[in-house]
């Protein structure tokens, strides 16, 4: 075998080993681009100089799907494997791609192009999706399947709609909003208006604006800053969660791409409302173009004297650093995201203590999601009573919502609290994409649950979907007409899980799986007596006992199945009353 | 001094030591609670989730290996809740790991009333056994991912961070660095991971010689060569602490 060149990634194992651990994610990352993957031999270099045993820097780079261990193509597709992509024919695709690619290079010499199906790639509004070496690709408009590989395509545009655009005012435009460009839409007004106030004063505000997170748990974000802010240490960290992979939801992919001021700014007054000196943004490992974004625009607040030391003249010192995740959707979940920041593999930590005490490296620390941070900047400068004026009494504000799959126009929409799912799909969504009237709802993401034609009246809020048993989960909506198979769409949902599972409780790593395999056998209409039955107790186990919010809701989708259809999961011809699924 | 605080578990109301974990509080008036990943010296990482509880007031069952005692706190340690999710969690066991050596949790399951049979199609874990040292040899098939070797491996007891994890989830299986084999890990061969297994997934070698049904001299012979071969062959592997 010829020497691995060491020299070119030397200098940077150089420049980021004295941060210690904490580099390891980064150096994986740099090693991966300079080499395509990640040699043994450079592994053990960046092992050496972080002072890393080899076996857990080994562990670190099995963890995390997009780390090779062995070369790859000159090109890596990635092809979505989501309810929404397949519905559009992503499975044809990814097996057309392998032909295509057999035929030229006969499967001997190293691959030119690697082909891999990912989870959910973000990009439901343009399913089919895919990446081609971390650049989304939409095949509408594509005349052979050579352009696919050909560079420098346009990124492609994400329909934005709504009847309000507070969240979204400078997203939708083609562009990413500069500094300037949010300067003069009424930007950085908030941190102003929160450095002329108390820290306590910010909390308050943010407290009785009704603020609750948007990441899925509705957690009220002012009690998890006054929690940090409480706490005796001196230092404090501010990490902002844009590790969005629930299947179906892209809002904060959005948010990333187009106005990333808007969630530094949120960051900015968080971090001084908690006394945090320093702050993480921690970005999807998918999410490239959200990642340079971000990038960019932290480089221009940093150049405005918006971060740094003494932020506008004040005493309020504090900067961004940047962490790409690396292909695991289970680092969303904040105590596993903080392990991800320390270099280590994503295992979600036990609760208590919580991280508002015990967070990122120990330390205290505030997490929040995307578009939680984005309202930040909105309540300062709006004023408690104008942001209150829209939504409901118990769900102030607005909301983003994610459609997908049989709508006439998927895309990302911001609404008030409050309006019906009907008006979501009919009015501003265009309706049912073909003649084929409305099946099924995924409402939530993966670890949502499906809600039928009967419910489209129900208020997007968070107190009436509860009633309906429905969470808000993520924001997603994704739509499904009467020819979908919903065993078809249930079986992706729990392949999802079963792919993501970090494997730490066994509830969740034995439950995903066996779930994965029931399914499967169902999709294939190869039923059991017993599949309902041992379907609820592994949803009750993982549900009951799993130790993270990701095991916890693994089954919700399935679940609410059960209840509703619960004909899909046994033979037809027992079972006549169910009409879905036909396309088998 | 230390506080106490008083509690109900299974109605019973009892008082102890505030720092008490739920499962310690049970054990002290006699009420067991099973366990499987949970090892007196190793830190407890509420893995198996054999020792959730009922605790009133909480959404989810409660790992009492982990959980803290709090006042006024009310337990229950074996109700349907509870032993729903340990049978199911016994049933997903048996349908994934070799526990055909593993005498406490076929009793464990027998106790539960576990169907070795539930998940009778389900894809089992079945890695090839590694046979790379002349002490010990790894079947992984029989591993439940305890985690209690990594930890004696690691800061847990010997410090030598021979092992980790490859892959994630269902598919995760103990590894050492690009799977190499033990005698070029950092391992020091203190046995401590075979004393901690609780599987006979780690096994001394001549165990499993003898069951394999070769002789005591047979043995000798076989681990004597492969030691002398090991002593000339210089090391190359190089530590990192």
């Amino acid at each position: 075998m010829r020497e691995l060149d060491l020299k070119p990634i030397q200098k940077t194992i150089s420049l980021l080993a004295p941060q210690g651990r904490t580099a390891l994610l980064p150096l994986l990352h740099e090693t991966q681009d300079y080499y395509g993957y990640i040699p043994e031999t450079v592994a053990e270099e960046i092992a050496k100089a972080i002072k890393v045993p080899l076996a857990e820097v080994f562990g670190v780079i099995e963890f995390y799907s997009l780390f090779f261990k062995h070369p790859n193509g000159e090109t890596i597709v990635h092809v979505c494997n989501s309810p929404a992509c397949a519905m559009a024919g992503s499975e044809s695709i990814y097996k057309l791609l392998n032909q295509k690619e057999n035929l030229k290079y006969g499967g001997e010499v190293k691959p030119k192009i690697t082909i891999e199906f990912a989870a959910c790639l973000g990009l439901c509004e343009h399913a089919p999706a895919m990446l081609v070496n971390g650049q989304p690709m939409v095949l509408k408009g594509l005349q052979s399947w050579e352009e696919i590989f050909e560079p420098s395509r346009k990124r492609p545009q994400t329909i934005l709609g709504g009847d309000i655009h507070r969240l979204t005012k400078n997203c939708g435009k083609g562009r990413r909003t500069s500094f300037e460009q949010y300067l003069e839409t009424g930007g950085y007004v908030g941190i102003k208006k929160a450095l002329s106030l108390d820290p306590r004063e910010v909390i308050n505000q943010v407290k009785n604006a009704g603020l609750v997170g948007r990441g899925g748990a509705a957690f009220p974000t002012g009690l998890k800053w006054e929690g940090a802010a409480n706490a005796e240490e001196k230092t404090k960290y501010l990490v902002c969660n844009g590790d969005e992979a629930e299947p179906g939801t892209f809002k904060d992919r959005v948010l990333m791409e187009d106005d990333p001021h808007l969630i530094i700014e949120g960051m900015l007054i968080a971090a001084y409302a908690i006394g945090a000196q320093k702050g993480y943004f921690y970005i999807r490992g998918e999410y490239l173009t959200s990642y340079t974004h971000v990038k960019e625009a932290v480089q221009e607040a940093r150049d405005a004297g918006y971060l740094g030391e003494n932020i506008l003249g004040s005493d309020f010192s504090f900067d961004i650093e940047i962490r790409r995740g690396a292909g695991a959707y289970v680092c969303g979940e904040e105590t596993a995201l903080f392990e991800s920041i320390e270099g280590k593999r994503g295992f979600p930590r036990v609760k208590p203590p919580f991280p508002t005490t015990h967070g990122l490296f120990g330390k205290p620390t505030v997490i929040n999601n995307v578009e939680t941070l984005a309202n930040i900047p909105i309540i300062l400068s709006l004023g408690i009573e104008e942001y209150k004026s829209i939504g409901t009494e118990k769900s102030p504000g607005s909301k983003l919502f994610c459609l997908s799959g049989d709508v006439n126009k998927p895309g990302l929409y911001e609404v008030p609290f409050g309006v019906t799912l009907r008006h979501v799909i009919e009015n501003l969504a265009g309706g049912m994409r073909s003649e084929h009237p409305l099946q099924a709802i995924l409402i939530g993401g993966a670890a949502g649950a499906m809600a039928d034609p009967s419910q489209l009246d129900v208020n997007l809020s968070f107190e009436d979907l509860r009633k309906e048993g429905l969470p808000l989960g993520s924001g997603v909506i994704m739509v499904f007409d009467e020819t979908r198979d919903l065993r078809d769409v249930l079986l992706r949902l729990a392949n999802f899980f079963a792919e993501e599972s970090c494997g730490k409780c066994f509830p969740c790593q034995l439950g995903t799986q066996r779930q994965y395999e029931i399914m499967e056998r169902i999709a294939k209409r190869k039923f059991k007596n017993d599949d309902i039955h041992d379907l609820e107790d592994i949803i009750a186990t993982m549900t009951d006992s799993s130790l993270c919010g990701l095991g916890q809701t693994a089954g919700s989708a399935i679940g609410s199945a059960i209840k509703k259809w619960p004909s899909l999961f046994s033979n037809p011809e027992t079972q006549k009353e169910f009409t879905g699924g036909q396309n088998d | 001094m230390t506080d106490t605080v008083k509690l109900k578990i299974n109605h019973q109301e009892i008082e102890c030591d505030q720092d008490l974990t739920i499962l310690q509080a049970a054990r002290s008036v006699g009420v067991n609670i099973p366990t499987i990943c949970y090892h007196d010296h190793c830190t407890a990482n509420a893995l198996c989730r054999m020792c959730v509880v009922e605790v009133k007031g909480a959404r989810t069952l409660v790992a009492s290996c982990v959980a803290k005692v709090s006042e006024g706190m009310e337990v229950e340690t074996h109700n349907e809740r509870v032993t729903r999710s340990r049978k199911t969690i016994l049933e997903m066991m048996l349908s994934t790991s070799d526990l055909s050596q593993s005498p406490e949790l076929l009793e464990m399951a027998s106790e539960y009333d576990a169907d070795h049979d539930r998940f009778g199609d389900a894809e089992r874990r079945s890695p090839a056994l590694i046979d790379d040292n002349s002490m010990f040899v790894r079947d992984y098939e029989k591993c439940i991912l305890c985690w209690r070797c990594v930890q004696v491996c690691a800061e847990d007891a010997q410090y030598a961070f021979a092992i980790n994890f490859k892959g994630r989830g269902y598919h995760t299986q103990i590894s050492t660095f690009y799977e190499k084999p033990l005698p070029e890990s950092t391992c020091v061969f203190c046995g401590q991971c075979i004393g901690v297994c609780p599987t006979e997934a780690l096994k001394p070698k001549r165990q499993w010689l003898l069951e394999l049904g070769y002789e005591s001299d047979q043995i000798m012979q076989m681990t004597r060569n492969e030691r002398s071969k090991k002593t000339k062959k210089p090391q190359t592997s190089t530590a990192v602490k």
